[in-house]
């Protein structure tokens, strides 16, 4: 479970990034990106540039959190996410535990709390959690002791992951201020939709969500949305929504959404809203492709367009263990622990 | 009773029935108003009554509660009797409906015969148990109406659930007529709020949490007011919560069509943004909802369309609601907050004190009718039940889990300030509540 011990030659992060100030973070948590600012979101993303210079090395590994315990514990099940937290924290020389906890264990009362309190007693010092259940992860950070990751709760957010896809096109685009973004699929129950639209309107990104009407919330046109989202367009034609696009991201559908009656059928959704080609053609020349994954083959997007030149979903993974290193690594690293 | 008089003197009275609101004295004797008039002009008694001088404060007729959560038999990790009575005579209540969702449901005379010996054995005021419309609450049978109006119900309800069979509806509607007592309907069309967590809405989408529309009220209010007309059975619509709601019951009045509408303390000040935060405490059904919502309630309890403010006071244990929260019960304590909550509306002068009271007094007894309302509840009439309640309109307090008497310390309140305390409460004619009384 432990790491390996630190290696001679393997600078500090301190050497790699010297002259960065991290005055404007102002988080003990990460729960939602409703409250970043554009600062701190830049400064994530100057911190994931450094990290990723430390991932190019031969030795892939600092000792900024040489110490630190990182506990993850998942409710629901992941691959990426929980392996890329995993590899960001080891990256750090951070101990970590991995805890599995079963869905079928989340039962009312206070099991969840019992949990927390003993990772807490066991002294972990960041906790990574993902929930089915929205807003698990506020329960946590108010009751424990701990900083708190949220690595996905229900249909909230899923910041670790909205800000990789950031990363990822700032890293192609140069910048985000003033880009198209296209988000097509199940609006209404994705966490990184909502983590997505928050922090892209942060950057002065344009965001279009688009889907079927019945996967479209009727409450994110400004007329309906109250002040308690950003401006964002909704349109539920594909066509339309991609015109001129600078990013276009399909989101993975759940294929019981059929069964709810909320699709009449997995082929329909095909075929009005796959990222085809055809469609991609609207978009502007080289624009970019997206999916935060696991993409159902064939669905969300056609094999051509996922496989092809404008698509950068492995990049997208890649990128993901950068930025949680930095996540991690803000959280854990200052002077304030 | 053989209980010493209580002179109550230098508070303003306060009684709708009466249309009084003026400086005045109150007698009680022998568990009745034996006399109310000019201030020091009481009429002398061979005994002589004890006096609670009740100067700059308020005295008005005991509070009728037409919906709450007493949770016994069944749940008395949540509330029982003992202290849910407290906590309504701590909130200035004499009358508590308690609704038929406990284990096992009131849908029998024998629970409804348990629950009123242990209101006689152990609580502290006048319990009116409101029995199943279906047996087991289970939306297929109907209950033995009649049996449980010989037992002492006052109303049915499957209130925590809806009648969603129409036909079912229909018949609870017809039957009851012939006991004239009313039908409480929890409407909710449950294939519109399966899952649901809160109002949906912009803040629903925010928090990523499955939304309950006002129009899963609207809708079955809209049923039950047809089936209603139908049938000219009684029909009570409990917690009403939307600007929809209030419509569809303005236009019933007006037709003529026999319903009555109550809606809670927390619908009128509360709003959705409430749950920000994903505070378990702001979770109840119906959701909490927005401020248009809240601006035709409060139209509504002006023009007389809605009735009765009653709290739905659901308790509920500490381990209900430190969860998830999507596992979090529904459900708010109400019983010690409703006053407090109110008088912010008088204060931000949304109500007159007056049209609350009558809405907590005259209002509900009027909604019973019947037996409730020729023995004299919810006025202080001569000769009427001496319930009493006395109240401090400035007095301030600050709502904390210690303050209440309530098992149940579920309240999106905590740690609010709130103006309107009670100072005491009388039932039958005996002090059942003192400020600062041990």
């Amino acid at each position: 479970m432990r790491p390996m011990v630190q290696r001679e030659g393997a600078p500090p992060l301190s050497e790699t990034i010297p002259e960065i100030s991290t005055s404007v973070w102002k988080h003990n948590h990460i729960l939602d990106l409703d409250d970043f600012t554009r600062e701190e979101i830049e400064l994530i993303f100057v911190i994931t540039d450094g990290m990723k210079e430390i991932l190019s090395r031969e030795i892939k590994r600092a000792p900024t959190l040489r110490g630190k315990t990182v506990v993850t514990i998942f409710f629901e099940p992941s691959t990426r996410t929980r392996a890329s937290f995993e590899l960001a924290a080891r990256a750090l020389t951070a101990d970590v535990l991995n805890i599995t906890a079963s869905t079928s264990s989340i039962v009312k009362g206070e099991s969840l709390l019992d949990t927390l309190r003993t990772i807490q007693a066991l002294g972990a010092d960041v906790l990574v959690m993902r929930h089915s259940q929205s807003g698990a992860p506020y329960l946590a950070a108010r009751q424990v002791n701990m900083s708190v990751v949220n690595a996905g709760d229900g249909a909230h957010a899923h910041p670790s992951q909205a800000l990789l896809d950031m990363y990822t096109m700032r890293s192609r685009l140069g910048h985000l201020e003033g880009r198209k973004v296209v988000i097509i699929g199940d609006i209404l129950h994705s966490r990184v939709a909502r983590s997505n639209i928050w922090g892209l309107s942060t950057m002065g990104a344009e965001v279009v969500v688009c889907g079927p009407p019945t996967l479209l919330p009727l409450y994110m046109n400004e007329d309906r949305a109250g002040g308690q989202l950003p401006r964002v367009t909704v349109e539920s034609n594909a066509d339309k929504a991609v015109e001129g696009a600078d990013v276009v991201m399909a989101l993975r559908l759940q294929l019981e959404r059929q069964e709810k009656g909320l699709l009449p059928a997995v082929r329909e959704y095909v075929r009005y809203y796959q990222i085809t080609q055809e469609r991609l053609a609207r978009a502007k020349p080289g624009a970019l492709v997206m999916h935060p994954g696991p993409v159902n083959e064939g669905i969300e997007v056609s094999p051509e367009v996922s496989h092809g030149a404008n698509s950068v979903i492995e990049e997208q993974v890649t990128n993901g263990v950068a930025v949680r290193m930095a996540l991690l690594y803000l959280l854990a690293g200052g002077k304030k622990h | 009773m053989s209980n010493n008089p209580i002179l109550i003197t230098g508070g303003r009275l306060i009684d709708p029935a009466q249309k009084l609101d003026k400086k005045m004295d109150l007698l009680l004797k022998d568990g009745h108003v034996f006399w109310l008039g000019e201030e020091g002009k009481a009429p002398s008694l061979p005994e002589a009554p004890t006096i609670l001088t009740a100067r700059g404060k308020v005295v008005c007729p005991g509070f009728i509660d037409l919906h709450c959560h007493l949770r016994e038999p069944g749940f008395e990790e949540k509330e029982t009797i003992a202290t849910g009575t407290r906590a309504g005579a701590r909130g200035g209540f004499t009358t508590l409906c308690c609704m038929p969702n406990t284990n096992p449901p009131l849908d029998s005379r024998a629970v409804v015969d348990y629950v009123i010996q242990k209101a006689r054995s152990e609580g502290v005021i006048r319990v009116l148990p409101i029995g199943c419309i279906s047996q087991g609450r289970r939306g297929e049978g109907l209950a033995e109406m009649g049996e449980l109006a010989e037992a002492g119900v006052v109303g049915y309800s499957d209130d925590g659930a809806p009648v969603s069979n129409a036909r079912l509806m229909r018949h609870a509607l017809e039957y009851s007529r012939g006991w004239k007592l009313p039908v409480i309907s929890h409407c909710e069309e449950i294939s519109l709020t399966e899952g649901g967590q809160m109002n949906e809405g912009a803040v629903a989408t925010r928090l990523g949490l499955k939304g309950m529309p006002a129009e899963a009220e609207e809708c079955m209010a809209a049923r039950d007011i047809a089936l209603a007309r139908l049938t000219g059975g009684r029909l009570h619509l409990a917690h009403i919560s939307s600007a929809g709601s209030v419509e569809l019951v303005r236009r019933a009045k007006e037709k003529g069509i026999s319903v009555t509408a109550e809606v809670t303390p927390h619908h009128l000040t509360l709003t959705e943004e409430k749950v920000m935060g994903y505070d378990t405490n702001a979770k109840v059904n119906p959701p909490l909802r927005t401020r248009t919502d809240i601006a035709a309630l409060l139209q509504g309890l002006r023009e007389g369309v809605i009735d009765a403010i009653a709290t739905d006071h659901a308790p509920h244990a500490a381990v209900d609601k430190m969860c998830e929260f999507g596992l979090a019960a529904f459900g708010i304590s109400g019983l010690e907050t409703a006053l407090g909550s109110l008088m912010t509306l008088v204060n931000q002068g949304e109500l007159e004190l007056g049209l609350v009271i009558a809405r907590l007094t005259s209002g509900p007894a009027g909604v019973l009718g019947g037996i409730p309302m020729k023995s004299g509840l919810g006025t202080l009439k001569v000769g009427s039940p001496a319930d009493v309640t006395i109240f401090d309109p400035k007095g301030e307090w600050l709502v904390s889990e210690a303050s209440l008497i309530s098992k149940g310390k579920n309240t999106p309140l905590l740690g609010t300030k709130l103006k309107g305390k009670v100072i005491a409460t009388i039932f039958g004619g005996r002090v059942v509540y003192k400020e600062g009384a041990p």
